[in-house]
């Protein structure tokens, strides 16, 4: 083991399966002789030259649908897009034609590909720089959507990602990069597809992926503390494919839940969630399923209106300690 | 062809595609003629199966452009890779695809060239290194790009050949995609096939450059345009634009045709004036051909007739093909979502609950 921040873990990861296998190239704005605009490839140019390291022109679907065309071909590239706001504009090569090949050829042509890129608000960006978009992705069959929310995920996922046939959306967050955490030294990849719970508790299960999954975290130990509450929290890590098994399973343990997500609620990803526990532990419930998640307005600049829009650690707090008193008042008992 | 590595690798012994070893004398152009006249009854027999209904979708023919298809593909080496959009049937048979197994595509049936998965639009076949029909317009271009690029990282000397129709050169893909390869000085030769028409809009009503191979200038790409109806000018001018591409130089080359029909079966065409529908009458490709050869008694009406014989016949082998194969099996649904299985992929159909009835806890059992 070895502590080090989420960025590390990514950074590190790169360079070993770049070392290791030939075919892993990186393709991006700005990731060579700038190092990435948030640092993730800093080094790298140096170490593998201009061939691996690819500098490309702002041009999403171009070099997005460019890497999935070699990877047709057998390459296995790594493309960088600078946040997922600029996603949209290679939409049609990642819904329409890297989520297609597989399945619309019967199974005769692979795409091996990663696309690394942070979403995430809350650094004033304003409303073009600040979305929570992976939904768009995880909507897709033929798409595997990933969402670590520690440096040990971080790496394992995209060791997972990079060795995995298919396309594989890799959901970093801007304000994860700097998180530290105890990290694996072997190169062991984690299992896409596989939630993970991250904590083991008895009265509330709270379910969230990427940051909102360190902050149930946070807000678990906390609760602890202050509350005295046992709260479970399921980190979902994959969106697509979605590990209900390990989210019913809980909430059949824990008879409520509170969901917890960055995007906006209506149709989100929470919703998929409150609708997964509805089908898989109706009888077990004991309370109607909360769910924590963005206002719905176009992220502002301006930091108090920014900070009200965001769910915050304080907003889970709240909808656990609502969720677990209405379980109280069914039960007919007093809570606070 | 679903195992690692390069996806596409010709077996040996498989017979190559058009014109491999054909020179341009006068038996070339028999051999062009043949093909030509292979694809144009192959597209009859698909539009009349389309109107009874044994073939869904949309349905897109190559008719009018038999003379691009063959001369390009023509031009192309066993170890080139092609790109092409929905309008390929021709492009697939030319490429030496069995035609049975491309009509029991069209079909939707188990032995089509994708196993009923893609449609006429969706044609894929690997050892043909056809890498796909795309449905979305300008869509195979940034991957084209991208086999290219992937051709170029391991050094091989192979080309990517690009096929687009002019509609297809407005769309940002276009551009993006010419960007890169001339910046990265890809093997990759973009054919616009110039039909004059999107669906039923003009190239000059569409196209701020109605030119359109002068829109490689804009990336200091070089560019030619041909007589989309001479297959041997068409091969000419590809196997230019091919040696150009692998020797790194990029190209884009337009071939102007007609389209005869409509822009899909169902389409009548009736936003064509009737000036236009009798220009039509003289850009006929095959019926130019089979008119220069018989001219130069190349090809006797005899000769002309055995041709059509044949093609007819072949096609009828295709049809029968695609009767006898099976429909896909229903339990074959969730076989391609993904080529790496992982937990947790869904596999249930549309009726089947989330998750089985469990047994009940009791009330009150917990807290
Ligand atoms: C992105 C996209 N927009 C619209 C369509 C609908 N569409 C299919 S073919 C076509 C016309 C394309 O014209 P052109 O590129 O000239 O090709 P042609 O059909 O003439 O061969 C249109 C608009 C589509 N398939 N994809
Ligand atoms: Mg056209």
């Amino acid at each position: 083991m070895s502590i080090m921040t989420y960025r590390q873990a990514l950074r590190d990861t790169l360079g070993s399966e770049m070392r290791r296998d030939e075919n892993v190239l990186l393709l991006g704005e700005e990731i060579g002789v700038f190092e990435g605009s948030y640092k993730i490839t800093a080094g790298l140019l140096a170490e593998f030259g201009e061939k691996r390291v690819r500098d490309t022109p702002i041009a999403e679907e171009g070099f997005t649908g460019a890497a999935i065309g070699a990877a047709m071909l057998g390459l296995r590239p790594v493309v960088e897009i600078m946040t997922i706001n600029f996603s949209l504009l290679a939409l049609d090569q990642i819904v329409n034609h890297a989520a297609k090949i597989y399945g619309m050829f019967g199974g005769q042509a692979r795409v091996p590909l990663v696309i690394r890129t942070p979403g995430g608000g809350g650094q004033q960006l304003g409303a073009t720089h600040s979305q929570n978009i992976e939904l768009y992705y995880a909507f897709v069959p033929g798409m595997k959507v990933v969402a670590p929310s520690n440096p040990a995920d971080a790496k394992s996922l995209l060791l997972a990602a990079i060795r995995d046939d298919d396309p594989v959306l890799f959901l970093e967050n801007l304000a994860l990069y700097n998180m530290k955490g105890e990290v694996p030294d072997d190169d062991i990849p984690g299992e896409i597809g596989r939630a993970a719970v991250t904590r083991r508790g008895s009265d509330i299960t709270v379910v969230a992926y990427s940051r909102m999954a360190a902050v149930a975290l946070t807000v678990a130990e906390r609760m602890a503390e202050t509350d005295g509450v046992d709260i479970e929290v399921v980190d979902l890590r994959s969106l697509r494919p979605l590990d209900r098994e390990t989210v019913v399973d809980s909430v059949r343990r824990t008879h409520c839940a509170v969901v917890v997500e960055d995007d906006w609620l209506t149709y989100g990803i929470g919703a998929e969630i409150a609708a997964t526990i509805s089908d898989g532990a109706f009888d077990w419930l004991d309370a109607p399923v909360r769910r924590v998640a963005m206002a719905e307005v176009p992220l502002p600049y301006a930091k108090t209106l920014e900070t009200a829009a965001l769910p915050s650690a304080d907003d889970v707090t709240a909808a656990i300690r609502q969720t677990l008193a209405s379980v109280g008042r069914r039960a007919g008992k007093d809570t606070p | 062809m679903a195992k690692r590595g390069p996806a596409v690798r010709k077996p040996p012994g498989q017979p190559g595609p058009v014109g491999e070893d054909a020179t341009t004398d006068d038996s070339q152009l028999r051999e062009f003629y043949r093909r030509m006249v292979f694809i144009r009854r192959f597209e009859e027999r698909a539009a009349r199966a389309y109107t009874q209904a044994e073939i869904g979708g949309y349905c897109h023919l190559n008719l009018g452009e038999e003379a691009t298809v063959v001369g390009l593909m023509s031009a192309l080496e066993p170890e080139d890779y092609l790109f092409t959009n929905y309008r390929e049937h021709g492009y697939a048979l030319a490429r030496g695809v069995e035609p049975g197994r491309v009509m029991a595509e069209l079909y939707g049936r188990r032995d089509g060239v994708s196993k009923g998965w893609g449609g006429s639009m969706h044609l894929f076949d690997g050892d043909a290194r056809l890498l796909g029909g795309y449905g979305i317009v300008g869509g195979q271009l940034p991957l084209a790009t991208g086999a290219a690029l992937a051709v170029d990282y391991r050094g091989g000397d192979e080309a990517v050949a690009c096929v687009m129709g002019d509609g297809t050169t407005n769309i940002g893909a276009f551009h993006e995609s010419l960007n890169i390869a001339a910046l990265w000085n890809l093997p990759v030769v973009y054919v616009v096939v110039n039909n004059g028409l999107g669906m039923g809009t003009t190239v000059e009503k569409a196209s701020g450059e109605p030119e359109l191979h002068r829109k490689a200038a804009s990336y200091r790409m070089s560019s030619a345009r041909v007589d989309g109806n001479d297959p041997v000018a068409v091969r000419e001018a590809m196997l230019s634009a091919l040696a150009s591409a692998r020797s790194g130089r990029p190209f884009l080359l337009e071939a102007v045709s007609s389209r005869l029909k409509g822009h899909s079966v169902v389409d009548p065409a009736k936003y064509r004036t009737r000036e236009e529908v009798e220009a039509l009458r003289t850009s006929d490709p095959v019926a130019a051909l089979a008119f220069r050869l018989r001219g130069e008694g190349e090809l006797t009406d005899e000769a002309i007739t055995e041709i059509d014989a044949e093609a007819t016949s072949a096609v009828a082998a295709a049809v029968a093909f695609a009767e006898a194969s099976p429909h896909p099996a229903v339990d074959t649904l969730f076989d391609y979502t993904y080529a790496t299985p992982v937990p947790n992929d869904s596999r249930r159909l549309p009726g089947e609950p989330l998750f089985e009835p469990a047994p009940l806890p009791r009330i009150g059992a917990h807290p």
